[in-house]
């Protein structure tokens, strides 16, 4: 499985990693031997399996409707980077 | 004087039962022996308070459980300065039932690891041979039990981290059935296989904590009631138990000479003890449970350390526009390893690839579920080697991502399937623990705690490492 | 207005649906609008490290309700999925959605209209949650690309969702405005939903294409994001239109894109600035279950479903011989309806009674759901209602909600009827109006109501309508 510049680049981007460009190469090289490495996955002719997204065979689990404490606006706050009127800020989108 | 490299957690809540210390006295003595010796293991990012909180036995929390007004970071940068609001359920069972806090333990970022050096902070050395790895990524964890810096300590695993360090340190050490133990207020790594287990001296130290930790939580909807109450193991033969030794687990390639001889000679042990011994076989399992493992957790993984932005909490870049701001505090904050993850998990979710990556490994788990499941009809537990290594040496694969993917590779077919394991040390390896792994059916913990007790008792293992004083 | 000759709409529409409950969709905080900013949040919806989703089974209650409602089918089985993105609103990094095993698939929703029944195929209804509310400050526009920097409040987020698709069946964009207000009453009548364009408990986007008529395949389309009233989807909706058919007839091509329309401007401009990629990298939620809605719950709530709204409107004509425009207008609100069927069956005529609901309850901003229990005593009003005053008929509507109303202080009041008495006060307004008395000859008799209301304001409302109406007809007439 090779992998390019590009799609390396993309799934940065996807990923919202702003990687500098001397590394592109190396974790496209790096990228690639993994998925060498676990690629047999995909050759696996699995007509028929059903998925397992669960180890558990749970269905049906919900809560009443009966509304809990908050926490305070203090505590809401407590560990933003940026609050600013009782609200978090952040640069706007670009 | 308390030796706190001998002394169970079960011992020291005899102490306290018979007012013969205070709560205040054994904490003073961990605190001792973190004084003395933790500069050098290096098991605990950080210390709690001492002041209120309950004052029974002491306990050594993963630094990937939140406990409310003490700092948690997964011992990643981007969680610098993180403390949380509340607590970990695990966190509040274990203070509802009186033990008490000495501190958060190191660990490999985001419980990527299997060494414990992918931490951002520090590294954790292991108390058998300071040049050593206690394993990971429950690394700190290990190494505070192994080197009598805690009674017993809380580790969590996805695909083999509290397993993989308990062996490496020579301690036991549980990976709980998916579901029994709840996963809120545990920072997510991969959610269908996170789960947070004992790391403890002795194998009844495991099923006191376990009881503890165990049982639905409205918090967490995957989690189950146990079917049966836990108990205490006393039995020390195995009459009717039958044990099935899986060919591919005792023969994979990469197990060494020394660890097969250990684990062979408690297969044999387990046979003398009453156990009817057979070979069974998990072929697909072993081949492909690697592989489906390092699709399945890192994709989960990158939409799990999605919410790390910068936003609500914990460490935030400088940047005038939103997208700068995302994505140099991501690239600063998150270090090789989870950066490594979250490309790849990207990657095997984005369109045209979810079929051929995450959507094949989530059927290849159904496979290894079935495979799990036909061993099960003829057997009580599974035994095998829990690494194919002995610790190995810090930097040893630090620098190379596929090297260290192996050393879990006995470990993850179980977690896959969602079942529980237990490791116990077995023997020594050119001087090093070796770890005998217990896989059972889902909610068999009271077998493995028999089984596990009852070779325990037989192999007569001192978990003091002779350079602390042990007699091995 | 409409497109030009020889061109066809083809509109699908997108409708999300916050619920009522009393707690968000994943945590249990309160579900509540305008508190202060932040102080309705948790670890859970703030996407703390560790949290985990619990769902709220009101909500999946509801979705079921709504889902049975639109004629869709219910899942056997359905499945969370997580859906990738970044934004400052979405804590987690993803929204917990549902992508591939909806709740609610396949429905069908009938909206009759005066001349012809409007159809319109649902695909699917699923339950998600609610992004939080940002706020754009320090711009100059205050638009989100003006802006500096941007205030973040989480009360809103995880605000249960239920997210409607239509097929691309809407033909026009009235159309499209009458769907909306029919699936707007809908979750208003089943208790689900405020359902308020303003408050932003009910949004709509719309996909829009246009085709030659004739041409079956479809063409490519548009997304209308967020227009926040009805007004605004039908003025949007039709600025699209024609914006498209422009664009094929002097040669150029749709792209497929995200617009928003500006109502104060009537203006369409592209949402994003970058060509993004779209890659919501969707998955199975593993902190979440399957829901598998049970069959006795299903039933339950198929069985507890209030008459359909078409159905009711159909039957407002049928049996009631009403106008299509009276049957309409009761039939906007359930509580309407029942009154004015209390009073049919206590022997109201038909016009009256809608005329007494649609005009003077409406009128009077009494709730129609107050006055059923004294429909009785109200009912002894109408009868009465040409031999009292004016003003005792509309006082006696007014207090006509209030736990037992009593008909006979009002039935007290006897109008003025006689003619003697009445003939000074017609012939003073007559005198003072010739303009308007002109009007009438020249055969503008509508004018009627205007000489009978200016009578009854000189009369401070006593005089009996009925003796006023016939008194200025024949000296107007004579
Ligand atoms: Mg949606
Ligand atoms: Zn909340």
């Amino acid at each position: 499985m090779s992998i390019g510049r590009d799609d390396v680049l993309h799934i940065a981007r996807l990923a919202r990693l702003s990687i500098p460009d001397g590394e592109v190469d190396a974790v496209a090289a790096q990228l690639g031997a993994i998925l060498d490495a676990v690629g047999k996955v995909a050759e696996l002719d699995l007509e028929g399996v059903e998925p397992t997204s669960h180890p558990l065979d749970l269905v049906n689990v919900w809560a009443d409707d009966e509304p809990r404490p908050s926490l305070s606006r203090e505590d809401a706050l407590r560990n933003a980077p940026d609050p600013h009127e009782g609200a978090f800020r952040v640069p706007a989108a670009g | 004087m308390i030796d706190t490299l001998r002394l169970t957690a079960e011992d020291a809540l005899g102490l306290l039962e018979r007012g013969e210390v205070s709560g205040a006295e054994l904490m003073d003595a961990y605190r001792a022996a973190i004084d003395a010796r933790d500069g050098e293991v290096g098991a605990y990012l950080r210390l709690a308070e001492a002041e209120s909180g309950p004052a029974g036995v002491p306990i050594a929390i993963k630094d990937c459980i939140t406990t409310r007004g003490v700092e948690t970071t997964a011992a990643s940068r981007i969680l610098a300065g993180y403390v949380p609001v509340f607590d970990a359920t695990v966190t509040a069972r274990c203070r509802d039932a009186g033990l008490a806090l000495i501190g958060k333990t190191n660990m490999d970022e985001f419980a990527m690891g299997s060494s414990t050096e992918n931490s951002a902070y520090q590294l954790t050395r292991n108390p058998w041979d300071p040049a050593r790895v206690p394993g990971g990524s429950s690394g700190g964890s290990a190494a505070a039990v192994a080197g009598g810096l805690a009674p017993w300590a809380l580790g969590s695993d996805t695909g083999g981290s509290i397993k993989q360090p308990a062996a490496l340190c020579g301690i036991v050490g549980l990976r709980p059935t998916y579901g029994t133990v709840s996963r809120y207020g545990v920072i997510a790594f991969a959610s269908s296989l996170d789960q947070v287990g004992p790391m403890t001296k002795t194998v009844r130290d495991c099923a006191l904590l376990y009881r503890i930790l165990a049982g639905r939580d409205p918090l967490d909807s995957t989690t189950v009631e146990l079917p049966s109450p836990v108990e205490l193991p006393t039995a020390t033969d195995l009459r009717g138990v039958r044990v099935g030794v899986p060919r591919e687990l005792n023969e994979a390639e990469g197990i060494e000479p020394g660890v097969r001889d250990a684990v062979q000679a408690a297969i044999r042990l387990a046979e003398s003890l009453g156990a009817e011994v057979g070979e069974t076989s998990l072929p697909r399992s072993v081949e492909y449970g690697l592989p489906c493992y390092y699709l399945i957790a890192p994709a989960e993984a990158s939409s799990n350390l999605a919410r790390y932005d910068g936003v609500r909490y914990g460490f935030r870049a400088d940047a005038d526009d939103l997208t700068a701001l995302y994505e140099r505090t991501r690239w600063e904050g998150f270090g090789a390893e989870p950066k490594r993850r979250i490309m790849l998990g990207t990657y095997a979710l984005s369109a045209g690839y979810y079929d051929a990556y995450y959507g094949q490994a989530q059927m290849v788990r159904t496979i290894i579920r079935e495979e799990h499941a036909a061993a099960f009809e003829r057997f009580d537990v599974l035994l095998s080697p829990t690494s194919p290594t002995v610790a190995f040496r810090l930097g040893e694969k630090a620098e190379n991502p596929l090297a260290m993917y192996l050393s879990d590779v006995l470990t993850i077919p179980s977690c896959m399937a969602g079942l529980p394991g237990l490791n116990i040390p077995c023997g020594l390896s050119q001087g090093l623990p070796v770890g005998l792994q217990l896989v059972g059916p889902q909610f068999s913990e009271n077998t493995l705690f028999r089984v596990g007790h009852a070779l325990e008792q037989a192999i007569g293992f001192d978990v003091v490492p002779p350079r602390l004083g042990g007699a091995a | 207005m409409s497109v030009p000759a020889g061109w066809e709409p083809v509109i699908g529409l997108e409708i999300h649906v916050q619920l009522k409950t009393r707690t968000k969709m994943f945590c249990r905080c309160e579900n509540v609008w305008g508190e202060p900013e932040n102080t309705r949040t948790c670890p859970v919806c703030l996407a703390h490290p560790g949290v985990l989703p619990v769902p709220n089974g009101r909500a999946i209650e509801w979705a079921v309700k709504l889902g049975l409602a639109l004629g869709c089918r219910i899942a056997d089985r359905a499945l969370f999925h997580r859906k990738n993105y970044f934004y400052p609103d979405l804590p987690k990094g993803y929204q917990i959605s549902q992508y591939d095993s909806p709740l609610c698939e396949g429905g069908r929703v009938v909206v009759p209209l005066a001349d012809r029944d409007l159809e319109v195929g649902i695909v699917r209804a699923h339950l998600e949650e609610d992004a939080a509310k940002t706020i754009h400050v320090g711009g100059a526009t205050g638009r989100i690309h003006g802006a500096d920097t941007s205030l973040v409040d989480f009360n809103r987020g995880g605000t249960p969702l239920v997210e409607i698709v239509t097929e691309p069946d809407v033909r026009s964009a009235e159309d499209a405005r009458a769907f909306l207000q029919h699936l707007r009453q809908l979750v208003v009548e089943l208790g689900i939903s405020d359902a308020e364009m303003e408050k932003g408990s009910l949004r709509c986007d719309a996909n829009v294409s246009v085709r030659r008529v004739g041409e079956t395949g479809l063409r490519t389309k548009t997304e209308l994001k967020n227009m926040n009233s009805f007004g605004f989807v039908a003025r949007g909706i039709e600025a699209e239109l024609a914006r498209q058919v422009a664009l094929y007839e002097s040669g150029g091509q749709v792209v497929p894109e995200t617009l928003h329309f500006d109502p104060q401007t009537g203006s369409i401009s592209s949402l994003r600035s970058k060509e993004e990629a779209h890659d919501y990298r969707y998955f199975p939620e593993p902190d979440l279950v399957a829901v598998e809605p049970p069959g006795e719950l299903v039933e339950q709530l198929r069985l507890e479903l209030p008459e359909s709204l078409a159905g009711r409107k159909k039957r407002l004509i049928a049996d009631y011989q009403l106008p299509y425009p009276i049957a309409d207008q009761l039939n906007s609100s359930a509580a309407m309806v029942e009154l004015f069927e209390r009073f049919t069956s206590l022997g109201v005529t038909n016009s009256v009674s809608a005329n007494v609901v649609t005009n003077q309850v409406l009128a009077a901003g009494v709730d129609p759901a107050a006055i059923l229990p004294n429909a009785d005593e109200v009912k002894r009003v109408i009868e009465a209602r040409d031999s009292i005053p004016r003003t005792a008929f509309e006082a006696a509507i007014a207090a006509s909600g209030e736990p037992g109303f009593d008909a006979s202080r009002y039935l007290a009041e006897a109008a003025v009827s006689d003619a003697d008495e009445l003939g000074p006060v017609v012939d003073a307004v007559i005198a003072a109006h010739p303009k308007e008395v002109e009007t009438f000859r020249s055969g503008k008799e509508g004018l009627l109501g205007f000489f009978v209301g200016q009578v009854m304001k000189q009369t401070g409302g006593k005089a009996n309508a009925k003796v006023v109406s016939e008194l200025v007809r024949e000296r107007l007439r004579g």
